[in-house]
């Protein structure tokens, strides 16, 4: 009999014990990721991957070794697993100073929820810094005429990017119009070569597809009124004729075998471009730079092609026009103390987008948000990339921001989830428009 | 354990012992409050609150409205959640056909005393040390139609496209689940076959009964609570797989793989709806409590009884 009564001893003083240890825990836990480490520093999540992160690594520490009393402490996260995490912790009142995001939609849902800062004024006192930017780069981080975060990073247009040497093999020439594409689409898989990459299980990937050619089928005002929430605006006829087209590619076998269940997370649709496995791919231009970074001499050796997405015959939109990420944002947390808030606005004017800075995201392949930076892009080694993209940033009648950053999350992950089935054939064109006509004003 | 004390004859004797085991069983009530403590904290403080957002708006960011049965309404109206529930109960069912089987054959055979057993147990054991997310990803990888196991190998027959397929990634998935869960199902059974009596065996031998008798005769029926209690942990535990199946599919593709848990996730944490993600969590609660008790009524009124009686 002794034996239990040691045992139950012994399990009173861990019940006795276990509160505290509880306790001390979960203070670790609401310390961790709201505040700073030291001082009157600021915290940030950021995105991981590269080459962005060594970039804003640098930055950072830059920044850090100047200002000793406004430290800046990042945290890095994945694409995917970032969008959640952020949204999570600034409901729980968690949220690290820097706020780091898309814009659009998003981010009207935080400034409706008075979780940003209004940095309208901030810009007003600081008149050189809003005009460092381009222009268009403010109208996703406005929210009812005001501005709720600072445009930074760089501007990301969707581009057709293609094998030149699989396209010299099959002696085509890159799709200027859809029926280049259904054609180009035959060639290729009587070549035994996939015509299209796609990361499909991300979804965002497929969303791309439907972001241009919709565009290119119904002009800019479709989607225009979609935004706005005006009644029935997902039924455009445009928005049939978009998903017939989506829907008529997957049937002629345009995308690779498999492309739902590859991730973009992983790059594996990247690879499968550079590594001649697939023709072409329609993709952000940020992935210029991985796969030069990653991709075995590709892009380095002149493979690389790049053009505008094709038009449509009969199409109404202006085959100038250009969808992506007009520019990257972050937004300051309204929860953060003084003290952490003059820190950000302090990295916000010196620490981000610094001549350095402008320098390495050039020299990555991307072309950032600032004005006069001409000669710099002419004489870098990525010229004829950059030139691309900052002409069609530039000449764009319209630059129309990524569907699931302007939109609400809630119609956002509806339009995903749609997105999904509409390119699975497992719903209508039809059906996808009714669909999501239902979450106009969610 | 204090049935049988309160019953031996040898307690109810003088009146001064049978104050001490009344102070006894007083202290013992204060036992249960450390844990009673925990259950309330982290369990039916977090249910009310569920039950109670199931009816209010909320985007998880701003501030909380009520929504009355709005919530309800809506979630019960959508299609959605009746394939949720049906993929729910597919794979509960489906993973009790594939683990039970295999989980006792090997739970039988890790029990016993052949050569290279317990090398062979460590084999079938090394699943149970990996996380979730770490098994979806490897699969994820290793299926991977381009780049993945069977290109590498040049296998063409596995080269299908494993999670882009519905009705492939609904049994890849559960395919996945069952190489989790049936080294834990193994362990329970071993634990059980090894309770048994041998002297049941030495007797069914001098009867002259073979092994395989001896199995649906002895093994089989004294396993009984041990079925049941692996039989409540598949089926309750399949109500919250989501770590596996939201890495591995994350739903897809389309709605294939879209469980209950997950799409109660997707609809919380992805498209802001708190309010329709709690209905769901409250159907899951009602659902898994149902089940819980169910499997606990097949057991039998007399499950305390012994089994071994007349040993």
């Amino acid at each position: 009999m002794k034996q239990p009564q040691t045992s139950r001893r012994s399990f009173l003083a861990l019940a006795a014990l276990t509160p505290f240890a509880v306790a001390a825990t979960s203070a670790c836990g609401t310390s961790g990721p709201g505040t700073a480490s030291g001082g009157g520093g600021a915290s940030m999540w950021y995105l991981s991957g590269e080459p962005n992160q060594t970039t804003m690594q640098k930055a950072v520490d830059t920044f850090n070794s100047a200002n000793p009393d406004n430290k800046i402490a990042v945290t890095y996260f994945q694409n995917d697993a970032y969008k959640t995490k952020i949204k999570t912790a600034i409901g729980a009142g968690q949220a690290p100073t820097i706020i780091y995001g898309w814009g659009g939609g998003t981010l009207k849902t935080y400034a409706e929820a008075n979780q940003v800062e209004d940095l309208t004024s901030w810009f007003e006192e600081n008149k050189d810094l809003k005009e460092k930017f381009f222009p268009s780069s403010f109208g996703a981080a406005t929210v009812d005429g005001k501005i709720y975060a600072l445009p930074n990073q760089y501007v990301a247009p969707i581009v057709l990017f293609y094998n030149k040497e699989l396209f010299e093999k099959a002696g085509a020439q890159p799709p200027k119009t859809w029926d280049d594409v259904m054609s180009l689409v035959k060639t290729f898989n009587d070549m035994g070569v996939a015509p299209f990459s796609l990361g499909g299980q991300s979804r965002w990937t497929s969303m791309m597809w439907l972001e241009y050619l919709l565009d290119r089928i119904g002009g800019h005002e479709v989607f225009n009124a979609i935004f706005e929430g005006k009644p029935d605006a997902w039924l455009d006829p445009a928005v049939i004729e978009t998903g017939t087209k989506i829907q008529e590619l997957v049937s002629a076998e345009g995308f690779i075998k498999g492309f739902s269940s590859i991730a973009a997370d992983s790059n594996a649709d990247q690879a499968l471009l550079f590594t001649g496995k697939a023709a072409m791919m329609l993709h952000g231009s940020w992935t210029y730079g991985a796969m030069k970074k990653g991709g075995q001499n590709f892009v380095q050796s002149g493979k690389l092609g790049f053009v505008h997405f094709p038009t449509v015959a009969g199409g109404k939109g202006d085959p100038k026009n250009g969808v992506g990420n007009p520019a990257q944002y972050m937004s300051i947390s309204s929860k953060a103390t003084d003290q952490e808030k003059e820190s950000a606005k302090k990295f916000f004017k010196d620490g981000i987008l610094t001549e350095t800075v402008i320098d390495t995201y050039i020299a990555s392949g991307s072309v950032p948000i600032v004005n006069g930076i001409e000669d710099k892009l002419d004489t870098s080694e990525d010229k004829d990339f950059l030139n691309f993209v900052y002409d069609l940033a530039k000449n764009a009648p319209n630059f129309q921001q990524s569907w699931d950053q302007a939109l609400s999350p809630t119609a956002a992950e509806a339009l995903l989830n749609n997105i999904d089935q509409l390119f699975l054939k497992s719903i209508t064109p039809q059906q996808f428009a009714e669909n999501m006509n239902a979450t106009l004003g969610k | 354990m204090s049935n049988t004390v309160s019953t031996s004859p040898r307690t109810a004797v003088t009146r001064g012992e049978s104050l001490q085991t009344e102070k006894r069983k007083a202290a013992l009530a204060w036992l249960t409050v450390p844990a009673l403590f925990f259950f309330l904290v982290f369990a039916v403080v977090p249910l009310a609150g569920v039950f109670i957002l199931s009816f209010a708006n909320w985007d998880g960011i701003g501030s909380i409205g009520v929504a009355g049965m709005d919530n309800w309404l809506a979630v019960l109206a959508d299609p959605g959640l009746y394939n949720a529930l049906g993929l729910t109960f597919l794979i509960m069912i489906a993973s009790w056909l594939v683990q039970t089987p295999i989980s006792l054959l090997l739970g039988v055979f890790t029990a016993g005393s052949q050569r290279y057993r317990a090398a062979l147990a460590v084999l079938y054991f090394l699943p149970l040390l990996l996380s979730s997310a770490a098994v979806a990803i490897a699969f994820k990888a290793l299926l991977d139609p381009n780049f993945g196991l069977a290109t590498g190998l040049g296998l063409p027959f596995l080269a299908q496209d494993w999670l882009g397929v519905p009705h492939l990634a609904l049994g890849l998935v559960i395919f996945v689940i069952a190489w989790q869960f049936v080294p834990f199902h193994t362990l329970i059974y071993q634990g059980g076959v090894r309770q048994i009596p041998k002297s049941l065996y030495e007797a069914a031998e001098i009867d002259g009964a073979g092994t395989i008798k001896q199995f649906f005769h002895i093994t089989l029926p004294q396993l009984k609570y041990t079925i049941i209690t692996s039989s409540t942990l598949m089926v309750v535990g399949s109500l919250t797989y989501f770590d596996l199946i939201f890495v591995l599919t994350g739903g897809g593709p389309g709605n294939s793989t879209r469980i209950l848990a997950l799409d109660m996730y997707l609809r919380g944490f992805r498209a802001n709806l708190m309010g329709p993600a709690s209905v769901i969590a409250v159907i899951l609660v009602v659902i898994g409590l149902a089940l819980a008790l169910l499997l606990q009524r097949l057991g039998g009124k007399d499950k305390h009884g012994s089994q071994l009686e007349g040993l």
